[in-house]
């Protein structure tokens, strides 16, 4: 039990306790870390179908920004329009500016596959290789021509997906006798294993039961300490457990998809400025 | 399951919850202090820090309201919030009721006093260890506690019954008492209402522990 006067001193020598009041709030506990990817009224076509259009908006480094939106409303186009992706697509076409620390990601010259590594992406089902557990995160380094030590960036990267305590013990089994969950945290740290700056996950998690999912969530929350975390998902509850900073994204008449609100994700799930943003999120649209 | 973040949250919404009830508790003792010692620094002080109260009840609000938008809290964990946001809303009232004291101090500390103060503090002391046992209670999650605690409230009203029959034989007997005894009522009920807010902050208790809500304060005396 603390005492009346115990808990009495410790608000009295709170700092600013007998300050002058003022109107300000309390500073954010967290720092600001600026701005990592600056997108500029991105708009995305697959031959003469427009799938995303006018697509504005910042992604805050250091923090997770969750798309969500209706199916067919753009989401996955957006999210590997952040890495290039999509140009592995015939007859996909780009307009509007993708700024990556001050660079556009697709201003000539830009070697796409220096964007994916310091870009990387998990997919909505875990894809491991048919290889070891070892062999599955080494594999970026390997490719990339890396020659140091391997074994540690192994461990790091397990030890950032918090997969290393389940599977320390068999690394050069295969992957693919991993759960379904474990799978996941894999293609996470084989993503973490080449060092990437921004990590974008589609649907991470919908391919997992709840208890997983919940894992992963965790494992996000601990990432985004030193990455810059982008997910798209279908789980509106997801993207209000896990994000700091929501999009939602809804489709045109053309069937385009625009983004119409973005904001701190305590503001889109608590006082939405669009009506479309709360008919969606309140279920009853979309 | 872990659920880290969230964890954090709802440990912080409670302990943000138990310093604004040390803010209050300072509140009630301090507005006490300024009356007996007519020290008109003090009870201005306590004044200025309500709306430091203000703001710290609003801001846990706001921190509920987040968590139920975002965290689609269930059982123990919704009742928590609740509990918090109601008891948050009792504290910033039982400020408020401190603030009255400290204003009638001020009004007072020109004046002669009118009596020497027992009853009053010996209310306000009772109102504090309603307060910090409720709060304890709350923090072990017992309700055999809350529902103890609730008993003491007797013995506030009591005392405010007694005040408020000696302050009405002081104006009987001097009508040049009247402006300081109504004064004086006016404390003595503000604390009666502190110790009827604890009450409350008991059912919240008993809410969170047992999940229904129950009224306590049926009185007794």
């Amino acid at each position: 039990m603390v005492s009346s006067e115990k808990r009495a001193e410790t608000v009295l020598l709170q700092p600013g306790f007998l300050a002058p009041v003022t109107e300000e709030g309390d500073d954010e506990s967290r720092e600001d870390h600026g701005v990592a990817l600056d997108l500029r009224g991105l708009n995305a076509w697959y031959g003469s179908f427009q799938a995303l259009r006018g697509v504005t908006m910042p992604v805050p480094r250091h923090r997770i920004t969750a798309i969500i939106g209706p199916s067919g409303c753009g989401k996955s186009t957006f999210i590997r329009c952040l890495n290039r992706m999509n140009e592995l697509i015939p007859g996909f076409r780009l307009g509007g500016a993708v700024l990556f620390d001050n660079q556009d990601l697709y201003a000539k010259g830009i070697d796409p596959v220096e964007v994916r590594r310091r870009i990387g992406m998990v997919f909505q089902k875990p894809n491991p290789f048919p290889k070891s557990i070892y062999d599955n995160v080494a594999f970026g380094a390997r490719i990339n021509g890396y020659e140091g030590r391997l074994d540690e960036i192994v461990e790091r990267a397990l030890r950032q997906s918090a997969l290393w305590d389940e599977v320390r013990d068999k690394l050069h089994k295969s992957a693919l006798a991993l759960s379904g969950g474990q799978q996941q945290r894999l293609c996470i740290a084989r993503a973490l294993a080449i060092e990437p700056e921004v990590i974008l996950m589609d649907e991470p998690c919908s391919a997992l039961d709840p208890v997983a999912t919940l894992k992963i969530e965790d494992l996000m929350r601990e990432l985004a300490r030193d990455y810059t975390i982008v997910i798209v998902t279908h789980n509106m509850q997801q993207a209000a457990r896990v994000s700091d900073f929501t999009a939602v994204m809804m489709m045109a008449e053309d069937r385009a998809g625009e983004l119409i609100e973005y904001g701190p994700t305590r503001e889109i799930f608590t006082k939405p400025q669009n009506k479309r943003t709360e008919d969606y999120i309140t279920g009853r649209f979309g | 399951m872990t659920r880290t973040a969230f964890e954090r949250q709802l440990t912080e919404i409670q302990e943000d919850m138990l310093v604004l009830a040390s803010m209050v508790e300072t509140a009630i003792k301090s507005s006490i202090e300024a009356l007996k010692g007519r020290d008109v620094e003090l009870a201005r002080r306590v004044v200025t820090q309500d709306l430091k109260v203000n703001r710290k009840r609003y801001e846990t609000e706001e921190k509920c309201l987040e968590l139920i938008a975002t965290q689609q809290p269930l059982a123990s964990d919704l009742r928590v919030i609740v509990s918090v946001l109601h008891i948050t809303v009792d504290l910033e009232r039982m400020g408020d009721h401190a603030e009255g004291v400290a204003k009638v101090a001020l009004m007072l500390s020109d004046e002669p006093p009118l009596k020497p103060y027992i009853d009053i503090p010996r209310m306000a002391e009772v109102c504090i260890q309603m307060l910090n046992g409720a709060l304890d209670a709350f923090k072990d999650r017992d309700s055999a506690r809350a529902r103890a605690i609730c008993d003491m409230d007797d013995e506030v009203d009591a005392l405010y019954d007694q005040v408020y029959r000696e302050l009405l034989t002081y104006m009987a007997n001097d009508p040049r008492t009247i402006e300081r005894a109504t004064q004086l009522t006016w404390v003595a009920h503000n604390l009666e209402r502190i110790a009827d807010r604890v009450t409350n902050i008991c059912e919240r208790v008993v809410y969170l522990v047992e999940g229904h809500i129950e009224e306590l304060n049926v009185s007794k005396y």
